[in-house]
């Protein structure tokens, strides 16, 4: 590659940075700011005396936005989420790609094809579904299915699955190991970067949701952080946006520290998705 | 050996078409019944109840009572439902291409071998993990009228352009209305303009597309090499390569990509839900949106669920329609 070529590359990079950094930088950087200089016209570039205790602190301790409560809630919502989307979805990966048994084929072409369904779909139908299980209000929608198996997950294990040489299953299993024994001793250990994958996805996808919690949860004391966020949105009016920015960035930052801790996993969770 | 395995092969290595054993059959299912039970429940229960309510008079505090296909002629004659149809599809047909153009684009912008690779990666990745609601807010603050860093940033820049196109419209002899209107030339208040909100909804589905191109950056890093020099061995410029090594060898990735983007449209709900409320003028009132406020806020379960079948049709009928396109253009190897 010729230098003015990468000179050109490194040009379209930066602008593209600029486009999908910046909104970052500048969401932190009116969250440190005093509500007169956030709203400052022309903008004050570099806050000046930073106003932690001013937006952070109030919007923490701000009965509006009891942000404790809604991290708490979100963080049970992700990790049990997280859990269940493991646990069934390899239990059901493991059926479809190691055990032969009569309906496998159409179980796998009913997954796939369920995946075309999107959620807003059948949300109406669901909370038809979830108040005869009376569990409108209630945190339940939010992870209980997970604990059923997601299809998009048992896909992307039942392929890791398919990849494991069945001579070594085979061994296990004239060794006098049941089925069970295969899946928990060799399929599990064998494959945990891909369940690092699902947990992951499920845990980041759970803690984006919002038409989820905006549909099933009826109290505020139950709200997550993306519904309490829009909540706080509505509520201040588009005033302040240096406490809107404030709690943006509270929301935000959990998932960005998971994500330079398991980058690896991330990125490589993304790119098996589209490949098959 | 005395004892069947369920993986029995005959000696040229294939699976022998051996019945399946009865302790297999009752593990398989055994295995599968957390999803056997999923399906049941949060698939096919769902789906039968969207049907039947689909045809009744429902409003939950009610039983439903049975009315034919009112629902569905009901939305023929509504006027919002009708709205939020175009305005899905309008959303669809611009932001299908634009998505897959921009993350192809910076794909194979990211897979160039230069400084600073991982960091412009991580930087062009990391916002599709922002929850959409909370890049609401923030782009909402970004676009604010009198407020926002954007209009602030655009109106010298404007201001600049719309003076030197109006020197240039009166050095050709246009007329003054046209001369003022360029003088004037400002950022406009974005999405509380009708003829704006939509635009800037469709632009701002580029900032989350993160995933979208680190699916074609494993796609392009998958392509061998080989291929490349020998296209260019053969004389293939640049673009030459683009066309006939690099898509056609992407396509399946494409052709993902196309799938979940078709799917992905119909579910906008968070980004204009957040940002606009649906309008101005209903001008971002999205298909799910109006769902739900059929659904959840008007309790008029019957044409909600009528909406939603209708909504799973278009989007199976378009997923056809792309997987029977595939066999033209879509390349295994």
């Amino acid at each position: 590659m010729s230098t003015k070529k990468k000179w050109l590359v490194h040009l379209a990079l930066l602008l593209a940075a600029v486009f999908y950094v910046g909104p970052l930088l500048w969401m932190v950087d009116t969250s440190l700011k005093g509500e007169h200089q956030a709203m400052a016209m022309p903008p004050v570039w570099v806050p000046h005396p930073v106003r932690i205790h001013k937006t952070y602190y109030k919007v923490v301790h701000s009965p509006a936005f009891d942000l404790t409560l809604y991290a708490r809630n979100t963080l049970i919502i992700a990790i049990l989420a997280a859990a269940g989307s493991v646990l069934s979805s390899s239990l059901v990966a493991y059926s479809l790609a190691k055990i032969r048994w009569h309906g496998r084929g159409v179980l796998l072409s009913v997954m796939l094809a369920s995946m075309m369904i999107p959620f807003p779909v059948l949300m109406i139908p669901l909370f038809c579904v979830f108040r005869n299980l009376g569990w409108i209000g209630t945190s339940l929608p939010l992870w209980a299915p997970a604990f059923f198996g997601v299809p998009f997950f048992i896909f992307l294990l039942r392929q890791f699955y398919l990849t494991i040489p069945r001579e070594l299953s085979e061994a296990a299993f004239l060794d006098g190991c049941s089925h069970f024994g295969i899946w928990w001793r060799i399929m599990l250990p064998l494959t945990r970067p891909a369940l690092a994958v699902v947990a992951l996805f499920a845990f980041v996808a759970s803690w984006n949701n919002f038409l989820g919690p905006l549909v099933y949860l009826t109290h505020q004391s139950t709200f997550t952080l993306s519904v309490a966020l829009q909540f706080y949105q509505s509520r201040s009016g588009g005033t302040s946006y240096n406490l809107l920015m404030a709690a943006s960035t509270l929301v935000i930052l959990p998932i960005v520290v998971l994500f330079f801790l398991a980058q690896r996993t991330f990125v490589r969770g993304i790119a098996t998705t589209g490949l098959k | 050996m005395s004892r069947g395995t369920p993986f029995t092969t005959n000696r040229a290595g294939r699976r022998t078409a051996e019945p399946v054993r009865w302790g297999d059959q009752a593990a398989g299912m055994l295995f599968a019944a957390p999803y056997l039970a999923g399906v049941a429940i949060f698939l096919i229960l769902p789906l039968g109840m969207a049907v039947y309510y689909s045809f009744c008079h429902y409003t939950m505090l009610q039983p439903p009572i049975w009315t034919g296909l009112q629902n569905y002629i009901g939305l023929l004659h509504d006027q919002s439902f009708r709205t939020a149809l175009i305005n899905t599809i309008v959303y669809a047909a611009a932001s299908l291409p634009l998505t897959l153009v921009m993350s192809l684009g910076l794909a194979i912008l990211l897979n160039c071998p230069i400084r600073g690779q991982a960091v412009y990666r991580t930087i062009i990745f990391l916002p599709s993990l922002v929850p959409l609601v909370a890049a609401g807010v923030i782009w909402g603050w970004l676009l604010n009228s009198d407020k926002g860093l954007v209009s602030y940033l655009l109106a010298p820049v404007l201001h600049t352009a719309g003076g030197l196109l109006a020197a240039a419209a009166s050095w050709a002899g246009a007329g003054r209305d046209t001369v003022t209107a360029l003088q004037r030339l400002a950022p406009p208040v974005w999405l509380a303009d009708p003829h704006w909100a939509m635009p800037v909804i469709i632009f701002l589905g580029l900032w989350s597309i993160g995933q979208t191109v680190v699916i074609f950056l494993a796609g392009l890093q998958d392509i061998p090499h080989e291929l490349y020099e020998a296209a260019e061995l053969d004389g293939a410029g640049a673009l030459q390569r683009l066309r006939h090594v690099t898509l056609p060898m992407l396509s399946p990735v494409i052709f993902f990509n196309l799938i979940m983007g078709i799917i992905g449209s119909w579910q906008v709900f968070d980004l204009p839900y957040v940002m606009t409320q649906g309008g101005p003028d209903k001008s971002t009132l999205f298909y799910s949106m109006y769902v739900f406020s059929a659904g959840m806020e008007q309790l008029r379960m019957g044409p909600a669920c009528a909406m939603a079948m209708v909504q799973l049709f278009i989007i199976l009928l378009l997923t056809a329609l792309a997987f029977w396109s595939a066999k033209r253009w879509v390349h295994y190897t």
